[in-house]
């Protein structure tokens, strides 16, 4: 498996069309910003663009789009785990914030 | 035939080691590795690529905690945030163009991924010298990032007196998350343009030619992405948001 020459070799035209998809959604990501969205609207767009972003990167540049199940499985399941994290670190904030409003004010 | 029993599998072992018996705690060792590994392997790639995934998925951590805590301080400060359009403001001409020089390191770092995957495809063709210009490319834009950040710092700590514990627009939390998060991803970037040097430096000198074996770029190259992977998030959730 590791002599030989082979390994992911994709077309240089799929490069460029990601290339060409990532300027784009940067560029979408950036008038979030330039057109003053505000609310739930900046914050779902944000959101969205950064993923399809990250989606872009992880599947094509790092091929992962090619990898075996195995290896997607054991590199992208574990970063679930960060969910919680924040789930739980969210509610904590809050409760900081809420109790500094009430003694510190 | 009979299939051998686990018995007969480890005897077999057994006889099978060379007539000289290594030391007994050494042999021990040995069928420990060798039951453990049971010379399989768990993915079906190369071991260079697997261990820097699963570096990468390490690092994924050690970003997401920092961007956690970011998240943290700034839900539970009382004071207001600065406004990240306003503060990273470039002023070309007289005119201040809101978070100008974020978009172009964005641009900047997206470009070098482009022209790194490139690269990868290159290698694997066995084309040397177009592999390590793509790759000397990928790395004048990667030290072309850090200038900018360079520049971005000194505009924030000289111009504006951003300090980690505290600055004039806003919650002190702003400059300790700024420093420490965009810094740990410019030693990232760093490194990565020092590592895809010695990398291109060696495809050059034709160092791979003896192996045949071109999948060193490919793993390189995981690494570049990652960082501009981890650009993503910042952008979007440090400058953005």
């Amino acid at each position: 498996m590791t002599t030989t020459a082979h390994g992911q070799t994709h077309p240089i035209s799929l490069y460029l069309k990601i290339w060409g998809l990532l300027f784009v959604l940067s560029t979408m990501s950036y008038l979030v910003d330039y057109f003053h969205f505000e609310g739930y609207l900046r914050w779902g767009l944000i959101l969205l663009f950064m993923a399809l972003k990250a989606g872009l990167i992880v599947g094509v540049f790092m091929h992962m789009a090619w990898e075996r199940l195995a290896l997607i499985y054991a590199i992208l399941l574990p970063p679930g785990a960060l969910l919680v994290l924040i789930g739980l670190m969210s509610a904590e904030a809050d409760y900081t914030f809420a109790t500094r409003l009430m003694f510190f004010k | 035939m009979s299939a051998a029993s686990p018995t007969q599998t480890r005897e077999g072992y057994i006889s099978a080691a060379p007539p000289t018996q290594p030391p007994v705690a050494v042999a021990g060792l040995r069928g420990l590795v060798a039951d453990w590994s049971s010379d399989r392997e768990a993915f079906k790639v190369s071991w260079g690529k697997a261990m820097m995934w699963i570096f990468l998925l390490s690092d994924t951590f050690v970003f997401s905690c920092f961007l956690t805590g970011y998240m943290t301080v700034r839900i539970s400060t009382t004071a207001t945030w600065p406004n990240p359009s306003h503060v990273f403001a470039l002023n070309v001409g007289g005119t201040d163009y809101p978070l100008l020089l974020i978009a172009i390191m964005t641009f900047v770092l997206i470009s070098s991924s482009g022209l790194m995957a490139m690269a990868v495809n290159f290698a694997y063709q066995r084309q040397r010298a177009r592999t390590a210009a793509l790759m000397f490319g990928t790395a004048a834009l990667g030290a072309c990032f850090v200038g900018m950040q360079a520049f971005e710092w000194t505009k924030l700590i000289v111009g504006e007196g951003v300090r980690p514990w505290g600055n004039p627009m806003g919650a002190p939390q702003f400059g300790s998350v700024f420093f420490m998060i965009t810094g740990f991803h410019g030693l990232h970037v760093t490194i990565g343009v020092i590592y895809l040097l010695v990398v291109a430096w060696r495809v050059l000198q034709g160092r791979y030619e003896k192996s045949g074996n071109y999948q060193i770029v490919e793993i390189a190259g995981l690494y570049w992405h990652f960082v501009d992977l981890v650009w993503v998030f910042i952008f979007a959730l440090f400058y953005l948001w």
